[in-house]
């Protein structure tokens, strides 16, 4: 590619390793607190669920409001593999495959009906989708015993330190990145834009529908399955309504169609709850959802498309196509 | 090249178009025309299968059509420029250009039809890297006829590309309508400006709620009292 592009993935990858380092420096120097480090990890937990989200709803313009059901979905099969098998990094990487793979796999078959109609229909089913899966985790133990059902799952091996998160997060942030930037991203970017345009010039809108769909998902999977590992307990209330309008409000915020916008807010999200947790003690819960309301409001009023609106930077923003020589362009 | 027949297509209950036959030979500019809601957009998206007849037979170059999807029918090289342009208001003018080249895989090919759309619309070419939606009404349906062309139709679907455009800007139009077909493209061409579609088209079909009420070429049908009095606005 383009001299320009490769500097970039320099710069990029230069980024990655300060950062790395960074978080290193201030976990030993004691600036970063076990505590903190924590937060961390879930904040780069979320970073690949939502850049999951922000494929399909962000970019490809579907409605989907389950998505924390997919989290769960890979947090607890990738949990009974590491269970039932042991922790080694071999099995560990076996789980995260299989949850993965398992969240994928439900998507794909979630979206064979579904996907065919518009884009409403998809949260509405994905909704309900959500419910069931709450109630299907809420009573798992009637049917697997190890996973614990109402009174949640324990006794997954933590075998997901900050390393395999930071490898995992940003090896999500290049795959996506990558999609987007494909024709194939251009053409979700196009279904979203206008179904008939992508109609008329030959998108087959239900196989993008479909691969947003089952990407994201398994995004969702990932990430879940890396929670299942860092977090001892699984409790079925972490996956049903309220965690994925969390996911909802992170790609809206961000700014549709940005995943810069995702990756930054899903990070500041985390740690501005965590943040709250800390300044308003055990009240936070209760107005939770006030806060939520509250920002999402001052965010349509003041700026509707988002802090990111639809750009991205740096790494992410789009190539300029040497190719194309001096008719090159620059894709927003 | 086009052929359909006893095409009847509903709306829930409401049929849009009740039985219409009609045909288009190869090289030909046909258009359908009538009145706002008489069925020849429905037609045009029927065709190019974005709504299901409820009855009927579609043929291109002598191969059923009627149960493809949209993006075969395009394969084909039946491609649909459709009503209200529906570019891509947030891509820039040449990535809506590319967006048309979407089934084709011949790179060198692509570039090529992107020079020949530049030039035919030098306009285009001053603003392509503008996005879509920057433009002006006659540009972005330059822009929606350029796409279409991107994608090396065979047969190009017009859906009223006169639709809110001042007069020199539709005279303009219908002149490029006009060169594309010279050029060898086959065209069927919707409009409610039945004026201008008569000029530029070889024979006609007037669509009248849902029916084809006559056929015949341009020049008789330009000539015919009932014409002049319904479409062209002339007192009988």
């Amino acid at each position: 590619m383009a001299l320009k592009d490769g500097k970039r993935v320099l710069v990029f990858i230069a980024g990655v390793i300060a950062v790395y380092a960074l978080v290193k420096l201030l976990a030993m120097t004691g600036f970063l607190n076990p505590y903190w480090l924590r937060i961390l990890d879930q904040a780069l937990i979320m970073t690949i669920g939502a850049l999951g989200l922000s494929v399909i709803f962000g970019i490809s313009g579907q409605f989907s409001i389950g998505h924390a059901a997919f989290f769960g979905i890979g947090a607890y099969s990738a949990g009974l593999v590491t269970k039932s098998l042991g922790g080694d990094p071999f099995t560990f990487l076996l789980a995260l495959a299989t949850g993965a793979f398992m969240a994928g796999l439900v998507a794909f078959l979630i979206g064979l009906p579904v996907l065919r109609l518009t884009s409403d229909y998809l949260g509405i089913a994905t909704l309900g989708f959500g419910i069931i899966v709450k109630v299907g985790f809420d009573n798992a133990n009637k049917v697997i015993p190890e996973m614990g059902g109402a009174t949640g799952m324990t006794g997954i091996p933590q075998v997901a330190n900050f390393e395999w998160i930071f490898i995992f997060c940003i090896l999500s942030i290049v795959l996506a990145r990558n999609l987007v930037q494909s024709g194939h991203g251009r053409a979700c970017t196009a279904l979203r834009e206008d179904e008939v345009a992508a109609n008329v010039v030959g998108i087959n809108i239900f196989r993008y529908k479909m691969l947003a769909f089952v990407f994201g998902c398994t995004l969702a999977g990932l990430a879940g399955a890396l929670y299942a590992h860092r977090y001892p307990f699984l409790h079925p209330s972490s996956f049903d309504f309220l965690p994925s309008i969390d996911f909802l409000i992170i790609v809206v915020l961000g700014g549709m169609g940005s995943l810069t916008g995702t990756i930054v807010t899903a990070i500041g999200w985390v740690f501005l709850l965590e943040g709250l947790r800390t300044v308003l003690g055990s009240t936070f819960v209760d107005y939770r959802g006030v806060i939520y309301a509250l920002l999402l409001i001052i965010v349509i009023l003041v700026r509707r498309q988002g802090i990111f609106g639809n750009k991205e930077y740096g790494f992410l923003a789009p190539v300029v196509r040497r190719k194309e020589g001096r008719n090159a362009t620059i894709e927003s | 090249m086009l052929t359909v027949r006893n095409l009847s297509v509903y709306y829930g209950a409401i049929q849009a178009v009740q039985d219409i036959s009609f045909e288009v030979k190869e090289g030909e500019v046909v258009t359908l025309i009538g009145a706002n809601g008489a069925g020849k957009s429905t037609t045009l998206r029927t065709i190019s299968s974005l709504i299901k007849p409820k009855n009927g037979e579609i043929t291109f170059e002598d191969k059923t059509v009627t149960n493809l999807k949209p993006h075969q029918i395009v394969g084909l090289g039946l491609i649909h420029v459709p009503e209200g342009r529906k570019i891509i208001g947030n891509f820039t003018v040449r990535d809506n250009l590319k967006m048309g080249a979407f089934l084709r895989k011949d790179k060198a090919g692509i570039i090529e039809s992107m020079e020949e759309v530049f030039a035919r619309f030098p306009r285009l070419k001053e603003r392509e890297k503008q996005l879509g939606g920057t433009l002006s009404g006659g540009e972005q349906q330059m822009l929606a006829i350029g796409r279409g062309l991107m994608a090396k139709p065979r047969l190009l679907l017009l859906d009223e590309p006169s639709m809110g455009l001042s007069p020199i800007l539709t005279e303009e139009i219908f002149e490029i309508i006009r060169t594309i077909n010279q050029k060898g493209t086959t065209i069927l061409l919707v409009e409610q400006n039945a004026y201008m579609a008569l000029q530029v088209a070889h024979r006609a079909y007037v669509l009248e709620t849902g029916r084809v009420v006559m056929s015949g070429d341009s020049q008789t049908l330009r000539d015919d009292q009932r014409i002049r009095a319904a479409y062209l606005g002339e007192i009988a």
